[in-house]
């Protein structure tokens, strides 16, 4: 991937807002940005960004590559959508910072540990893998992704939340074994794999 | 034959002993009462929420809300698609705009498709449940199946924000949408008016991974309902309603709160008011009890 990033570097020598719009999903949108600010204003985790999204859009202009790609930024979004609502351009910026944290990953940017990051991980191997999200597995992978001392201490701190959901129904431990799942697993998987194929020869065709 | 026919997507928490299958207990009982026949798409997958992006790039991820629609053609040709979950509904509606805007996407989703042997045309109107109630079912014929109006309960709408953006429900607005408040009277509760948090952000699926960022958010929308006098919170949407009710414990212990706020759906309250028993209600799916709708069931 580290591979995939110089090559990018090199096409793109420095102009990086035509990077974006070549290839962050809906990226063609940043240069309507007018600097408002309303965004940043919008947003629940505003304060928790390191560059909020207004910001994100002026540096991608000025060509700042690393402080935006190697940022938690994009990763603070709640997909809440109140960015999208108020935005008097009509950007789509909730999609541009999903586009944004997906291109960042594919370019081996992302910081490391970003929980974020991994928890998104976490959740498409968990669905791809059956066609339908096992909760329970999700949880755990989620409490152990850090290793597995941090797992048992998250654990035991949500202890009084899964013997909630587990007494109400809303959690069965027959996930473990079974679980739900898409019964025709073989056109979902064939059908994903196929729409990856695409997807990279398109990222191959933008990246040559 | 029901009057009202859906392709039905339920998605994943709703299913059986999934963490809002008591969403699905109590939307089943209220469209049996309203004549309302839910055909579930056969073969369903996972939608990806808003949450899929850092595995899956944009094609995969439109390519799942495009197998379920492409399904729901075959099986229900005649019948909008409804979902339950804000999430579902969202992503499934989202990528119905995108392939409809771009013929490159649109053709490419179906080569992944082709792979599953399904082909979509993509003509199909994609709604919230919500949506059905007020705008195939209205207000006044909800209202006509109360048997036991739920007097003397102050309860906060709190919409959250995928029911509501970017798309909502048509003549609401985004920053005040009236449909929840409407809908609490219709059943004979009173709503608070001025409930300031009604679509402010629980954190979604951060509530996971920034736990500590989420659940301040969290703290503000309930209490902001303590604010407004509501014995409790009612919301359309499964993930406000399970992070706003199983992390009080945990904001509790972390801001010295002592919140213990009922936090139901929409679909509860409405089985409760149509006289239908706790467990019809799935009151029993509470983690926080709703005590005083339990009482009227248990009348």
């Amino acid at each position: 991937m580290s591979n995939y990033n110089q090559e990018m570097i090199e096409k793109y020598r420095g102009n990086f807002l035509k990077e974006v719009q070549d290839n962050v999903e809906e990226g063609d949108w940043v240069k309507m940005c007018m600097q408002c600010g309303v965004c940043s204003g919008s947003c629940p985790l505003g304060p928790h960004w390191e560059h909020p999204p207004q910001e994100i859009f002026m540096m991608i202009r000025a060509g700042k590559r690393d402080e935006v790609l190697e940022s938690s930024s994009m990763w603070m979004c709640t997909s809440c959508y109140n960015c999208i609502a108020r935005c008097p351009r009509g950007l789509p910026i909730t999609h541009i910072m999903h586009g944004l944290a997906t291109y960042s990953k594919r370019l081996g940017l992302v910081p490391q540990n970003q929980p974020t990051a991994k928890f998104a991980q976490l959740f498409w191997d968990n669905l791809s893998k059956k066609g339908r999200v096992n909760e329970l597995k999700l949880g755990l992978s989620l409490y152990f992704m850090n290793g597995i001392g941090e797992g048992i201490k998250k654990s035991l701190k949500m202890k009084d939340i899964g013997l909630g959901m587990l007494k109400t129904g809303r959690l069965t431990p027959m996930e473990m074994i079974g679980g739900h799942g898409c019964k025709d697993t073989k056109g979902f998987h064939a059908m994903l794999k196929k729409a990856q194929e695409i997807e990279e020869a398109r990222i191959g065709k933008s990246g040559s | 034959m029901a009057k009202h026919s859906y392709s039905f997507y339920p998605g994943c928490s709703s299913q059986k002993a999934a963490s809002s299958s008591n969403y699905q207990v109590s939307v089943d009982t209220m469209c049996k009462e309203l004549d309302i026949e839910l055909n579930e798409i056969p073969d369903w997958n996972c939608c990806s929420a808003s949450i899929g992006y850092a595995g899956g790039g944009e094609l995969p991820r439109l390519a799942l809300s495009a197998r379920n629609m492409a399904l729901s053609e075959e099986a229900h040709p005649d019948q909008d698609i409804v979902a339950t979950c804000a999430a579902c509904w969202l992503a499934t509606r989202e990528t119905q705009e995108r392939l409809n805007d771009d013929d490159e996407l649109m053709a490419e989703t179906n080569t992944a498709l082709a792979e599953a042997g399904l082909k979509l045309k993509n003509d199909k109107k994609v709604r919230h449940m919500v949506e059905v109630l007020i705008e195939d079912i209205g207000y006044e014929e909800l209202g006509k199946h109360v048997k036991k109006p739920l007097e003397g309960i102050k309860i906060a709408g709190y919409v959250g924000c995928q029911t509501n953006r970017p798309f909502g429900i048509a003549g609401e607005s985004f920053e005040n949408p009236k449909y929840l408040d409407k809908l609490i009277e219709t059943v004979g509760a009173e709503a608070c008016d001025n409930y300031e948090k009604k679509v402010s952000c629980c954190g979604g699926a951060l509530a996971f991974s920034e736990p500590e960022k989420s659940q301040a958010l969290i703290k503000d929308i309930i209490e902001s309902a303590y604010d407004n006098g509501a014995d409790m919170i009612v919301t359309p949407c499964p993930v406000c309603q399970m992070n706003t009710e199983v992390y009080q414990d945990q904001i509790n212990a972390t801001y010295g709160t002592k919140f213990k706020m009922p936090v139901v759906y929409y679909s509860t309250l409405m089985s409760v008011a149509y006289g239908k028993s706790a467990k019809e209600a799935a009151l029993n799916g509470q983690i926080i009890k709703a005590k005083q709708l339990e009482e009227i069931a248990g009348k």
